[in-house]
């Protein structure tokens, strides 16, 4: 009896150690901007990419998203990229390609990640790609020179626990209301050491962009690794991308073993029913702070643990909150639609969805996840609408979800935001950020306040 | 990375739960180059009160000047993977962090640049934060932390540990496995042709 997790594991074992370490092939290392470091221990001992074919650069953590670059320090970090990749004969897709995009949005819409491969990436949020069956985690720059140098990484093998989602979603709720759920329940580090597989009807239901959008997220709940079981719906999505297999079907046949076996036994097992789920916001610092909209802020006050009181009065501080409130009282400054977690044609649509034949009462920008995303959205139509309800339509890249590349949230200025990371000054510093899925946000640009969308989608698709 | 055994300095207490890599590092630091040293972003704008910084605040005293040991609460270094978090920490002169958990990639990342993450519960973290300032010796191959009269068991990946007293260097590491890489690569070919992606 395997899991999942076990078959991607044991396909990918070259090695065991004593120890415990295993030695694990990578079949496919994304590379960005923040690289450097990982080439330039390649360089120190004179050393070539192992698999250059199997390694893919793409320039996303440091792009504008308007106009040229102006600041020297990121001009070089994009430049680095082109020239680090150039040198070693990788794939590039850099500033300008016409498929360029967020890595955890181009990866898998490229074909480039595909059920049972493993793959890394020196980012974080590499867990996105195991929505289409794939193991997938973040790791660190010496991780990255490894990788280069050998096309093998050193693993200790995770715990498994299965996260399933029982029922069905309501309107307006989402994967990103079903992951910020798991997190608010199991906290920030919850699934530390374990390897998360989503299953239940909730997860089966979901789009590959939903999958993408609830793997994605693994990580703000300590866990390294998330995974879907690839099925019909993951096939049917892959099938004609551009780096898909030449003999599609064959490649099918194959991943169908890619499934938890019927009686198999996690080390973990945790359930959520969707009857239980409702839009979610957070209000905190820590994507564990997280509430349905239809709640109230905390009160340090009510806390009978010290610790958790003064944790939540600091995290009320920051956010510049008053305890007690209710949550869709809170006014915001600016919205943003975009990141690896949210930036697909499908949030583009369920965002659309809400400002169509709209005004949005605070500014924001909208980036789509990718050059081809941008391209599809505006067949649609879709920039149309978000230009004619106020917001603006910029360009792929990684934008206001990390404060790198010159998209900011000003200190003390409060945004609805569909990324990642509420952390302090992730979005720049002193900047207040609630995380919330596309459809909440465009809400929220609509009212000006946190609000539930369910009342703005009634009567609507 | 040379290997080390045991550590003897300065305990400073950051008695904060979820201390995240963002805070570690502010992401806008990251394109400094390393020979600069990273010492002076660690906690940049946590130290901070606008340019100004928090006299409160647990580092910028004067007695944690010298610290070489950090002590916080739950989730030290979740979030991003970002390695410049744990150059920030060491060019600030620290070799040990000790928390009740550890993000996970940020732990991974540590070892690698032989700074230990030594894991204790939350009942020893708050004893020990409660000694700070003070002197502690921590040995990895005893797996203690020792601070005046009291002594704690700390907890580490068995491998870890071989790798920080070591000074294992795992490129070298692997090298030695060439053989079985290569014939590894090619079952993978035959098995998965399109992991190989068209040129
Ligand atoms: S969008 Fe944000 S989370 Fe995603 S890869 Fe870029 S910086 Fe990381």
């Amino acid at each position: 009896m395997k899991a999942l997790f076990d078959k991607l594991w044991d396909d990918h074992v070259i090695l065991t150690r004593e120890d415990g370490a295993a030695l694990l092939w990578v079949d496919r290392h994304y590379l960005h901007e923040g690289s450097h470091h990982g080439f330039r221990t390649l360089a120190a001992r004179g050393m070539a990419v192992a698999e250059p074919r199997l390694t893919v650069g793409v320039a996303d953590h440091y792009v504008p998203t308007r106009g040229p670059v102006a600041d020297p320090a990121i001009a070089r970090m994009v430049r680095t990229l082109d020239e680090n990749t150039s040198a070693h004969g990788i794939r590039l897709f850099g500033l300008g390609h016409p498929a360029q995009g967020i890595v955890h949005v181009m990866g898998p819409e490229q074909g480039l990640t595909l059920p049972g491969m493993l793959v890394v990436c020196g980012d974080s949020h590499t867990a996105t790609h195991g929505a289409l069956g794939a193991y997938g985690f973040g790791i660190g720059a010496t991780e990255v020179a490894h990788v280069l140098a050998t096309q093998t990484i050193w693993q200790r093998k995770p715990a498994r626990m299965r996260i399933t989602f029982t029922g069905v979603a309501g309107p307006g709720i989402g994967a990103k209301d079903m992951a910020l759920a798991w997190i608010a329940r199991l906290g920030a580090d919850g699934a530390r050491g374990h390897a998360v597989e989503y299953a239940g009807p909730a997860v089966r239901a979901l789009s590959v962009a939903g999958r993408l959008t609830l793997c994605n997220l693994s990580i703000e709940g300590g866990a390294r690794t998330g995974l879907v079981a690839p099925d019909q719906t993951t096939f049917d999505w892959l099938r004609g991308r551009a780096f898909a297999p030449a003999d599609f079907d064959a490649a099918c046949a194959d991943w169908a073993r890619l499934a938890s076996d019927p009686d198999v036994a996690f080390d973990r097992e945790v359930t959520l029913d969707m009857a239980e789920v409702a839009p979610i916001v957070t209000w905190g610092t820590s994507p564990e702070e997280a509430l349905p909209i239809t709640a109230t802020l905390p009160d340090p006050a009510r806390e009978s643990d010290p610790a958790r009181a003064s944790r939540i009065a600091a995290a009320l501080d920051y956010m510049g909150l008053t305890a007690g409130r209710p949550l869709d009282s809170v006014a915001v400054d600016q919205v943003f639609i975009g990141s690896c977690t949210n930036a697909r044609i499908e949030d583009l649509r369920a965002a659309a969805a809400v400002l169509a034949g709209r005004q949005a009462k605070v500014p924001g920008m909208v980036s789509p996840g990718s050059a081809l995303v941008k391209a599809q959205a505006e067949a649609e139509g879709l920039d149309q609408i978000f230009k004619a309800a106020g917001l603006d339509w910029v360009g792929s890249g990684c934008s206001m979800c990390v404060g790198m590349n010159g998209d900011l949230v000003a200190p003390g200025q409060r945004c609805a935001s569909s990324t990642n990371r509420n952390f302090r000054g992730r979005q720049g510093p002193g900047a207040r950020t609630h995380l919330m899925s596309p459809a909440m946000v465009a809400a929220a640009a609509v009212t000006g306040h946190l609000t539930d969308v369910r009342p703005l989608l009634e009567g609507r698709a | 990375m040379t290997g080390w055994t045991t550590h003897h300095g300065r305990a400073v207490a950051l008695p904060l739960e979820n201390i995240d890599t963002d805070q570690l590092i502010p992401a806008r630091f990251m394109s400094a180059p390393r020979e600069e040293g990273y010492g002076r972003f660690l906690l940049h704008d946590l130290r901070r009160d606008g340019d100004v910084l928090r006299p409160d605040f647990a580092l910028n005293q004067a007695e944690a000047q010298d610290a070489s040991i950090l002590i916080a609460r739950r989730n030290f270094g979740g979030g991003s993977s970002r390695e410049a978090a744990v150059y920030a920490l060491q060019d600030a002169g620290f070799r040990v962090v000790i928390a009740p958990s550890f993000g996970d990639i940020f732990a991974a990342n540590a070892v690698n640049n032989g700074l230990l993450p030594a894991r204790v519960t939350e009942d020893q973290a708050d004893r020990l934060l409660a000694a700070c300032p003070a002197q502690m010796t921590v040995d990895l191959a005893t797996q203690t932390i020792t601070s005046g009269p009291d002594s704690i068991a700390f907890a580490l990946d068995p491998v870890w540990r071989q790798k920080l007293i070591n000074g294992w260097d795992d490129i070298d590491l692997t090298a030695s496995h060439a053989a079985a890489i290569t014939a590894f690569a090619s079952r993978r070919r035959a098995h998965a042709p399109w992991v190989w992606p068209k040129d």
